[in-house]
């Protein structure tokens, strides 16, 4: 190992970062969460309100969300009421669409597929990529044990803890460093969604699911109610989302194209002063 | 490299990629909504796996959970049909259902029919159990009826039979060329269920006719699409394709999934 202290204007080694597993894993969960997502607001449309409990309070009110439409003297308008605050959606949540031809749906066209009501549809396709993420899932989380991904980027250190602060700095400057292994906020962010965001969202999907109930009666009492795990799948759904949308800030933000490049090849641009080893390109 | 990520580059590449994001609307995937396309065809058949797996996960006997009476907070949520309007069943709510006979034929050794009286005076069996609709929300309630399996039994279910068809007075759809009846079907794993009861009884009442009267089965280990209202004829088959579309209930043909454990 040659420990090469860099000139000014020189460039880091090329390292061989990112495996085979972790690039098609990660470009089929792309493609998994994307229709997951979409379907998954086109099935939450056929019932826009979410509840806390067993059941959904319709003589009561145990729900936390709704989305609809009323009438108002200028037409019609969204309204979603979140936690018993109510806002005014329209365009966007509720009612959407032009004056003339506006669409009463709480997600617009636009977010859903199919992009009309139709739930049957939006349940095949949720289901086909549920099983494709869920078998992805499990050959990632082999392949990055065997292959040290996981010890090497997710799982964060006690050292990775302490550098959390001086990490937060770095960000807020920009200052991103290019290392052969994931930096401490990295570590966490996809420790956080590996290991409790993405259980998270199979396990309360499975919950809604009356036959796992029979089986694993447990799970409902886990999450409080099939209502409550409708609801945890709904805000997980929420944080992947901000995860999704971080995620691209920051690919931005380090250099798409050798960030791009690492995820299709492999191969890394890493900051000059990086130790090189053997495999490296120069 | 990094040191060329000045605050203006990172704006205008964080403004590029955002509006690539807005412009993914999606009527693009619109064909997916289409029955006969051969996408959707292939991820059909997770619904398969799906139920192969819950089949094979999870005893043929064990049971829906069953909540104590507390947990019954409002009357149950009636959809679907809610009072239908063919003739047949008009005529029965007008006679109270006296006239009312349920039917078990097909694939049986002998064909039996059993009157409404006749239904209430076998054994019984009461569950508080939690209604899920495919739509997503639940409902908790209280229904009474009699087992199915020892009424199939009666009547001598063939070994080549593989499901029931449940055949329903609700003219859940009214077309141009005529009514649209509701119907459904399961595996006999579902008939035989323990907690499959033809239901009369609702929150300790006679069945109202918005939930099912006279006769509604419960299979209480899938959605509320598959627990029939209206039910008049049971027939055992080994194959769904004459009936409706062929894909075995209502909204099967409508594109939902047969199962309905999920």
């Amino acid at each position: 190992m040659t420990d090469t202290k860099s000139l000014p204007g020189s460039r880091g080694p090329l390292i061989y970062r990112q495996s085979i597993w972790t690039r098609v894993t990660h470009w089929v969960w792309a493609i998994c969460l994307f229709f997951l997502l979409l379907t998954g607001l086109q099935i939450f449309n056929a019932h826009p309100a979410l509840y806390i409990g067993q059941q959904s309070g319709f003589e009561f009110d145990n729900s936390i969300l709704s989305i609809g439409a009323f009438n108002s003297d200028a037409g019609p308008r969204g309204r979603t009421t979140v936690l018993g605050q109510s806002f005014d959606t329209t365009g966007v949540l509720g009612v959407s669409g032009s004056a003339e031809r506006p669409s009463f749906t709480a997600f617009p066209g636009a977010v859903t597929i199919p992009s009309y009501r139709d739930l049957g549809t939006g349940r095949v396709v949720h289901f086909f990529f549920a099983w494709m993420f869920v078998a992805t899932m499990l050959i990632w989380f082999v392949a990055s044990f065997i292959n040290g991904h996981l010890r090497r980027d997710v799982v964060p250190r006690p050292a990775d803890i302490g550098a959390i602060p001086r990490d937060v700095a770095d960000h807020a400057r920009l200052r991103l460093k290019h290392g052969r292994s994931y930096g401490p906020l990295q570590k966490l962010a996809y420790f956080t969604v590996f290991f409790v965001l993405f259980p998270l969202i199979i396990m309360t999907g499975l919950t809604m699911s009356p036959g796992i109930n029979a089986a694993a009666p447990w799970m409902l009492d886990l999450f409080g109610g099939r209502q409550t795990a409708r609801t945890v799948h709904f805000i997980v759904m929420l944080l992947l989302v901000t995860f999704f949308v971080v995620h691209i800030v920051m690919v931005v933000a380090a250099g798409p194209l050798n960030e791009l490049r690492s995820m299709i090849t492999g191969w890394y641009r890493a900051s000059p002063g990086t130790p090189t080893t053997q495999g490296d390109k120069p | 490299m990094s040191g060329l990520i000045t605050r203006r580059n990172f704006l205008r590449g964080t403004a590029v990629a955002g509006s690539g994001l807005i412009l993914a609307g999606c009527d693009q995937f619109d064909f997916l909504g289409a029955r006969d396309n051969q996408v959707r065809q292939v991820m059909e058949q997770a619904n398969v796996l799906t139920y192969q797996v819950q089949r094979a996960l999870i005893g043929d006997q064990t049971l829906a959970r069953e909540y104590s009476a507390s947990e019954i907070r409002q009357g149950q949520r009636p959809n679907g049909s809610m009072d239908p309007t063919t003739p047949e069943y008009t005529f029965l709510k007008m006679q109270n259902f006296a006239p009312y006979r349920l039917t078990v034929k097909g694939m049986v050794e002998r064909e039996v029919s059993f009157s409404l009286d006749e239904l209430r005076n076998m054994p019984a069996r009461s569950q508080i159990t939690r209604h899920d609709c495919v739509e997503g929300w639940s409902c908790i309630a209280k229904w009474t009826g009699t087992p199915l399996g020892p009424i199939l039994d009666m009547a001598g279910v063939k070994p080549q039979a593989r499901f029931c068809v449940y055949h329903c007075y609700d003219n859940i759809q009214r077309t141009l060329s005529g009514d649209i009846l509701y119907y459904e079907s399961s595996d006999l794993v579902d008939a035989y269920h323990p907690q499959t009861i033809l239901s009369y009884g609702l929150n300790d009442q006679v069945l109202p006719v918005a939930n099912g009267a006279p006769i509604r089965l419960r299979i209480e280990r899938a959605l509320g699409y598959k627990q029939p209202k209206y039910l008049h004829t049971i027939e055992l088959v080994d194959d769904l394709s004459p009936f409706g579309r062929g894909k075995g209930g209502y909204w099967e043909d409508l594109g939902y999934d047969w199962y309905g454990g999920i």
